[in-house]
């Protein structure tokens, strides 16, 4: 399996708002494949939450995305969906918007780590 | 005693080997389980503080790719849906290999380029440096987050894997290991038990032995003297002749 992987690149996805999206692709990460399904997601005001929630558990589903990148404000929206994911691939991770800058109290992976260490460990 | 948890076992000198067995191993396979989780729980530490760094190495990063941003949109104007519409193929994606800790396998990512840059021709009219720069910082933020990523896959992983240890080295040390001492203490005693029964039961035999030989003794000296006295009588008789006639 590990061959296999290691022949076929696997892609990182992203959900986020427009500038984060366009950064992102401007960094080369972004790909449509065959059936014209891009790998992103551009969160505006309007985009309704359940959509946002379908999107992710997509990309969670689909087997080429190993990372799937989302802005912490977007997270939070779907923070049951993201709780819900459990398994280690892909792995998802929380990036500050533009405009919200990062909370590490937030963050999924912190909130767990904070139950086995003391707080001051993490503010630093 | 007997009324506590043990395995059902017909107390036996081979059960009792084959409990002894069991119970060495469990130890045996404590110690060990024990030093995996210690392994677990050493790199378990560093991913996580290595995590903490990078977190915050993260946010400093993208604030600066954001600005970058803003300064590419102030040079170039809005090229958003430019950048939107015009994704063909990724130029970064990502390789995983395996890592081995202590029988675990981690997955470690790492980023790679394929393929030419899509957006090469952006920027073209004006703005190019910006553009340029700003392309620069999102590929970094990216391998930095890619680098993130693979920490915390291995970070997930090994929090599961460092809980079925502990609860493997806990049910090994709180449950298993009394249960078969238990079961050894019971067998230990059952064996006992039949010994001083067995004993008793040697005694007694030898003592209705005894008896019985006494008593076998008893009857042939009894045998041997009721003998001699017959004889004795048949001296007697020696003298009775049977005459009817002798008055004496």
């Amino acid at each position: 399996m590990a061959l296999q992987s290691a022949v076929k690149g696997k892609l990182i996805s992203v959900i986020g708002d427009e500038d984060t999206c366009v950064g992102f692709l401007l960094g080369g990460i972004g790909e449509i494949n065959k059936n014209r399904h891009p790998n992103f997601m551009v969160v505006d005001k309007n985009t309704a939450v359940s959509e946002i929630e379908e999107c992710f558990k997509r990309f969670v589903k689909r087997d080429d995305i190993d990372i799937i990148l989302i802005n912490q404000n977007i997270a939070e929206m779907i923070r049951h969906v993201i709780d819900a994911h459990t398994a280690p691939v892909p792995s998802v991770l929380e990036i500050p918007s533009k405009d919200h800058p990062y909370d590490a109290s937030k963050d999924s992976i912190l909130r767990r780590a904070k139950g086995m260490f003391n707080p001051e460990d993490l503010v630093r | 005693m007997s009324g506590k948890d043990r395995l059902a076992i017909f107390p036996s000198r081979g059960a009792q080997m084959l409990i002894k067995g069991r119970l060495a191993g469990a130890q045996k396979g404590h110690g060990l389980l024990k030093k995996k989780a210690d392994a677990l729980q050493v790199r378990f530490r560093m991913i996580l503080s290595k995590i903490i760094e990078t977190k915050t190495l993260m946010g400093e990063v993208m604030k600066e790719a954001a600005f970058s941003l803003a300064e590419a949109k102030f040079t170039t104007g809005d090229f958003n849906q430019v950048v939107l519409q015009n994704v063909t193929k990724a130029q970064i994606k990502i390789r995983s290999k395996k890592d081995n800790v202590a029988g675990v396998t981690l997955p470690i990512f790492e980023s790679y380029q394929d393929g030419s840059d899509t957006y090469e021709l952006a920027g073209l009219a004006r703005g190019g440096q910006q553009l340029a720069k700003l392309k620069k910082n999102f590929q970094s933020a990216v391998k930095l987050l890619v680098e993130l990523a693979s920490l915390q896959t291995s970070f997930v992983t090994l929090d599961e894997v460092i809980k079925i240890t502990n609860r493997r080295v806990n049910a090994i040390e709180h449950v298993i290991i009394p249960r078969l001492e238990r079961t050894l203490a019971y067998i230990i005693s059952e064996l006992d038990e039949l010994e001083r029964e067995e004993f008793y039961r040697l005694k007694k035999i030898q003592d209705k032995k005894k008896i019985i030989k006494d008593k076998a003794e008893a009857k042939k000296a009894a045998d041997k003297l009721l003998e001699s006295g017959k004889e004795l009588r048949d001296i007697v008789n020696l003298l009775d002749e049977g005459d009817e006639d002798l008055l004496f």
